[in-house]
């Protein structure tokens, strides 16, 4: 088996297993859509008009949760040390992470946003498109995260930071995917919303791991 | 193009004189500016509530000029790691955060007479204000780092980052909501602003170019001078 197979094995087991894996982002994710009808009153016509848009926030803010440990764990054991010494480069390695992340993290939470988005009174109809862009913006979301974590590796307070950094990084994609969501409940067209934020996901895919990879070459050097 | 500054004695050697000079530039300039400006009549639209225009346009058209200087020099010191680029762009990060915050500040008081609220959420707004959030980001990171060699090397790659987001902000904000008005300096067909109004605008933003100039410099030499005490410290501590 390829290094990179192996590689992605072992981020797939550690982020799924440890640390409370798809439980602890899904968990949040919940409580986010429990809190924000105590904050604005349960009036469902209010409700409905905010639950996409809302929906889409917390997923923003859910998929930062484990962004701290993503690096930080490798740093911290060595393990990142012996992983930068390896043949498999070290862009490889941050591709894998942020796969994993996203699998492990980015699916359950795309299988939630629906039901919160319902249980918030948005339209059933919607549920299929609302899954696919929280789907197609976790992946942004992993890599761009992504970004932030390897940037702060080392630093003494990294969740904090890593929100600070990277929520600029986060508006595009939450620009793009409520829109779309917006547009497909008005009517509108919504494709146009839907490929911007394919775009953007892809992009951060392809060009995010050589930030990361030039980041944690930083933090050992 | 800035290679002869990148030894740091001749850096110094300028700058010592470059410094004072920009700053004298920059008080000849902006008084010159807000006289012709309070000299000229007031708007037939907009009434006495034109003059922040001329501390307005400025501060937000250098928050963005910043933000390039803070990429050119953060690519020249990950690059080709020159010390000079990184104490640079280390020295140019809080002044492009106060422009940010100065033109966000003003254009709120702008907004509150013109439009009737002192904030939207209309593109151009929203992407000054995600500017700003870059620019704090980018502090925040400086300051978490304890290694400076590390925290300016880190500081470079996310300043690249933002450099190639930005855009994308911007046009992702347009994408989502225009309401403020278009560009009048650079429209179609000459500028849509009075006649009147150019001359002082003009130097308003020579002004500030030459205050963020100065600023700059002086800034730098100060990163230089501390690193220079560090290191003397270090070897007093020996």
């Amino acid at each position: 088996m390829s290094g990179f197979g192996v590689l992605f094995r072992r981020e797939l087991a550690l982020s799924w297993g440890k640390g409370g894996g798809p439980l602890l982002a899904v968990s949040f994710y919940a409580a986010m859509a429990t809190l924000l009808p105590l904050a604005t009153g349960p009036a469902p016509d209010k409700l409905a008009i905010v639950a996409p848009g809302s929906a889409w926030l917390a997923l923003a803010l859910a998929s930062l949760l484990s962004l701290e440990r993503l690096f930080e764990r490798d740093y911290e054991d060595g393990a990142l040390d012996l992983l930068s010494l390896g043949s498999t480069p070290l862009e490889a390695v941050a591709f894998a992470k942020c796969l994993a992340q996203w699998i492990t993290t980015g699916a359950p939470l795309a299988l939630a946003a629906p039901i919160a988005s319902i249980a918030l009174g948005a339209s059933p109809s919607l549920s299929g498109l609302i899954a696919f862009t929280a789907l197609v913006g976790g992946l942004g979301f992993s890599f761009c995260g992504g970004i932030g974590a390897a940037l702060s590796i080392g630093s003494r307070r990294g969740g904090v930071l890593i929100a600070v950094i990277v929520l600029p990084l986060f508006a595009p994609p939450v620009i793009f995917g409520a829109g779309a969501i917006e547009a497909y409940a008005a009517g509108l067209d919504w494709k146009t919303g839907l490929l911007l934020l394919s775009a953007y996901s892809l992009a951060a895919v392809g060009l995010g791991p050589f930030a990361m990879a030039a980041a944690c070459r930083n933090a050992l050097s | 193009m800035f290679a002869f500054l990148y030894n740091p004695d001749r850096f110094m050697a300028f700058s010592r004189w470059g410094a004072p000079l920009f700053g004298v530039l920059a008080v000849l300039l902006g008084a010159a500016g807000l006289w012709l400006d309070f000299a000229a009549p007031p708007d037939y639209q907009q009434g006495y509530t034109i003059h922040i225009m001329f501390i307005h346009v400025p501060a937000s058209m250098l928050s963005l000029f910043v933000y390039l200087c803070l990429g050119v020099a953060s690519f020249l010191g990950l690059v080709f790691r020159q010390p000079l680029a990184e104490a640079a762009a280390r020295a140019a990060a809080p002044l492009g955060a106060g422009l940010t915050f100065l033109a966000l500040i003003t254009g709120s008081l702008w907004g509150k007479p013109m439009w009737g609220t002192w904030w939207v959420w209309d593109a151009r707004l929203t992407s000054e204000l995600v500017l700003l959030l870059f620019y704090l980001g980018y502090m925040a990171l400086q300051a978490a780092i304890d290694d400076e060699a590390r925290a300016a090397r880190a500081c470079a790659i996310l300043a690249l980052v933002g450099v190639v987001n930005l855009p994308i902000v911007v046009f992702s904000v347009d994408w989502w909501n225009t309401l403020h008005q278009g560009s009048t300096l650079f429209a179609k067909g000459g500028p849509a602003m009075a006649p009147v109004y150019l001359p002082p605008f003009f130097l308003m933003i020579l002004a500030y170019t030459s205050a963020f100039g100065s600023l700059w410099l002086v800034r730098i030499r100060g990163e230089v001078w501390r690193r220079r005490a560090n290191v003397l410290a270090v070897r007093a501590a020996r």
